[in-house]
């Protein structure tokens, strides 16, 4: 599945095809990307001409179901389809006399994640109720953390890397608001001929990471930008799978337009975004929803829409009277969420359960961004090369370790070859780096076959499809069983390229006339003949000999 | 005050149960101010508390209970106006107490499945199933045929999402 969701980001800002490192030489760290050109971008990049005059305001707020064994408050297993109502405890159903007990490991992935969002933590945060009246939320409240959440005032940096790679990476960064534990809803599925709903309550009480930013962005593409870094983010810390497609990952998108200077426009709200290319949808048709309404003179109300991915507009969702009262109220059946550092962990009343925020602190892998950077500065390569690496899980470590084994490896042809050979395979056979069936060490091999001039990269190509066609002989073996190696010695290439002259006069005629492109045609020849086992450049060369010398 | 009052009734009551059940009536006797016997005065400079249509029909919808007539409709008002009184008690600087364990850690539970696969059980309390699912009505209870409508519209809405 993690390829599948690679995948739904390439096909959202095309894939990324035939890069070439030569072109890509900006060695430049990020930060070095000043405050102008940032504000160049954000004018130039994404709004057209029919926004001007306006300037528009975009918050998100980020549900990430977390990663565990079990839900926030219960001891039922956290788990996508299963059968219905099979992962529920009595507490999940809110059967009377139930108590929530939380769940360490949902409290130690928010702060991982409030971590590496510089966030500062909450070292107390409580619980509340926030009541709705749904059929798929039994306790008629959600568990939440409105007063006093987990960690507030967090940051997160990020790049927008432009498809077409014409413009260099423009560094962007939203102030994250706040980060809170609170509880999933269970899931309705309606039966509108029989005027029923269905109740899975498998979902209900899974624990989420909310995140809300503050209102930093402008447009949709940046909006996208910030999901799939905060996706990457996640699947770097293991605290969410980000699998948007299967609800782990949820987007609300607020937006608001007003003339620039002037305070900000009533705001409405895009639920339930789950795509990243959706979310660049729904934020941009929302902001020129706005202005539409604005110039025409008519009032923005504020309301709550979903985004229609079929028709690719929002449409209004609740009725527009008014907002709903949530009755907040402090939780009273938790006390409240104690964390430590180094210095009062000894202080806990439960030692050995209690979370140090410095241990986690400790424990923080490297987050794509640095690792972009890291990348781009140790191996001499374009950050949107490096994008590209970071952006499939899993093909970093594989590109370290074909490096590892043996260093002097490391080519323009290495990077080429995985960011399109490799991740074209993937893409079509939906698979992950980590079970292609063509791995590192192999790799590595036909990257040397070729380096060495044993193949032509053409072999290379139908010598990887064959190994995602479950080949699993070894690579000489292939090549020797089909003569696949490729033809070096001079004497033959040369009567290889004398029988194509003999017997193509009317293009030798041509040639001599003057037109000198009539020569890829007998190239094409040596090529269909020998299928592709001439290198090239010899082959050229020897007609080009032989032609001359006439 | 009435924080204070339950952090000691609350620590004392640690030591011993009874123990403090003794020292919360001894401190009730001691102290003038809380009455022996329940007892209640309305305020008097209150003003009686209307209820707009619009909110009785909100409320008639969170609740599903009808307050549709006129006495209904009085004893609700009666019932907000007798709240109300506790805005008379100053409470500035003082911090809300939500439970009397504001002062413990909370428990934290390690991350292994001991619950669940029950449903069978789970759903005996449902008074309508179908397969494993519970059965609910589309939304809230419609109060009228225009509700109604407006609840089918949502989950069509609902379904095109």
């Amino acid at each position: 599945m993690a390829t599948y969701i690679g995948k739904s980001w390439l096909s959202a800002v095309g894939k990324p095809v035939a890069i070439s490192p030569r072109k890509l030489c900006s060695k430049k760290p990020i930060n070095r990307w000043k405050e102008s050109v940032r504000r160049h971008y954000s004018v130039n990049a994404d709004c057209s001409s029919s926004h001007e005059g306006w300037s528009s305001m975009v918050g998100l707020e980020i549900h990430a179901q977390i990663l565990s064994n079990t839900k926030l408050f219960s001891a039922s297993k956290a788990e996508f389809m299963a059968p219905p109502n099979s992962l529920v405890s009595f507490f999940d159903a809110s059967l009377p006399g139930t108590l929530p007990v939380l769940n360490r490991r949902c409290v130690e992935a928010g702060v991982l994640t409030a971590l590496a969002l510089s966030c500062s933590i909450n070292m107390r945060s409580v619980f509340d109720r926030k009541h709705y009246f749904y059929a798929d939320l039994p306790a008629g409240y959600q568990i939440t953390q409105q007063r006093l959440p987990l960690a507030v005032d967090g940051q997160v940096h990020f790049n927008i890397f432009d498809e077409r790679r014409k413009r260099p990476p423009s560094y962007r960064s939203v102030r994250i608001k706040q980060v809170q534990l609170e509880q999933d809803s269970g899931k309705s599925l309606h039966d509108e001929e029989n005027a029923e709903t269905l109740v899975d309550l498998n979902r209900a009480g899974v624990g989420l990471m909310e995140l809300v930013t503050e209102p930093d962005l402008t447009n949709g593409t940046d909006s996208a930008a910030l999901v799939r870094e905060l996706q990457l983010l996640f699947q770097a810390l293991g605290t969410c799978d980000g699998k948007m497609d299967e609800g782990s990952l949820r987007v609300d998108a607020n937006v608001s337009v007003s003339r620039p200077g002037q305070p900000p426009g009533v705001r409405s709200e895009v639920k339930n975004i789950n795509s990243v290319r959706f979310v660049k949808q729904a934020v941009d048709f929302e902001i020129k929803r706005h202005i539409k309404l604005l110039e025409r003179g008519e009032k923005i109300q504020y309301e709550t829409r979903s985004f229609d991915n079929s028709l690719g507009i929002t449409v209004p969702m609740r009725d527009k009277e008014g907002k709903i009262d949530y009755r907040f109220m402090a939780e009273p059946n938790l006390p409240p969420l104690i964390l430590h550092d180094n210095t009062t962990i000894h202080q806990s009343c439960q030692p050995l359960r209690a979370i140090n925020v410095d241990a986690l602190r400790d424990s923080l892998p490297e987050l794509p961004r640095a690792r972009r950077q890291r990348l781009a500065d140790q191996y001499a390569m374009s950050l949107d090369v490096a994008y590209v690496l970071v952006n499939e899980p899993g093909l970093v470590e594989y590109f370290e370790s074909v490096l590892q084994e043996d260093s002097t490896r490391y080519s323009k042809r290495v990077l080429n070859w995985l960011t399109t050979e490799l991740l074209k395979h993937l893409n079509l056979n939906h698979i992950s780096v980590s079970s292609s069936p063509l791995c590192a060490s192999l790799f590595g091999e036909l990257i040397d076959l070729m380096q060495r001039g044993t193949i032509s990269a053409k072999t290379g190509k139908t010598l990887t499809a064959m190994i995602f066609d479950g080949d699993k002989r070894d690579l000489m073996e292939i090549i020797e069983e089909n003569g696949w190696g490729l033809i070096t010695d001079e004497d033959a290439i040369r009567q290889i390229c004398e029988g194509i002259i003999k017997n193509s006069a009317n293009t030798v005629e041509e040639y001599r006339r003057g037109n000198k492109k009539a020569i890829n045609r007998l190239m094409g020849d040596v090529q269909k003949e020998t299928q592709g086992r001439v290198e090239p450049g010899i082959a050229m060369a020897t007609f080009k000999q032989l032609l001359e010398s006439r | 005050m009435i924080r204070n009052m339950s952090r000691l009734f609350f620590v004392r009551r640690n030591s011993s149960l009874a123990l403090g059940r003794i020292i919360y009536s001894e401190y009730t006797t001691s102290n003038s101010k809380i009455p022996q016997k329940p007892q209640w005065r309305e305020s008097k400079k209150k003003n009686k508390v209307k209820v707009d249509p619009q909110t009785i029909e909100n409320l008639e919808r969170l609740a599903l209970v009808n307050f549709n007539s006129s006495a209904g409709v009085e004893r609700l008002e009666h019932a907000i106006t007798l709240a109300e009184q506790l805005d008379d008690v100053d409470t500035t600087g003082v911090e809300p107490m939500a439970s009397v364990l504001e002062d413990r850690e909370l428990y934290l539970r390690d991350d292994t499945v001991t619950e669940g696969y029950c449903a069978e059980e789970i759903l005996m309390n449902a008074a309508k199933t179908c397969e494993e699912y519970f059965v609910a009505p589309p939304g809230n209870i419609p109060l009228s045929a225009q509700a109604t409508q407006q609840a089918s519209e949502r989950t069509r809405k609902e379904e095109d999402r």
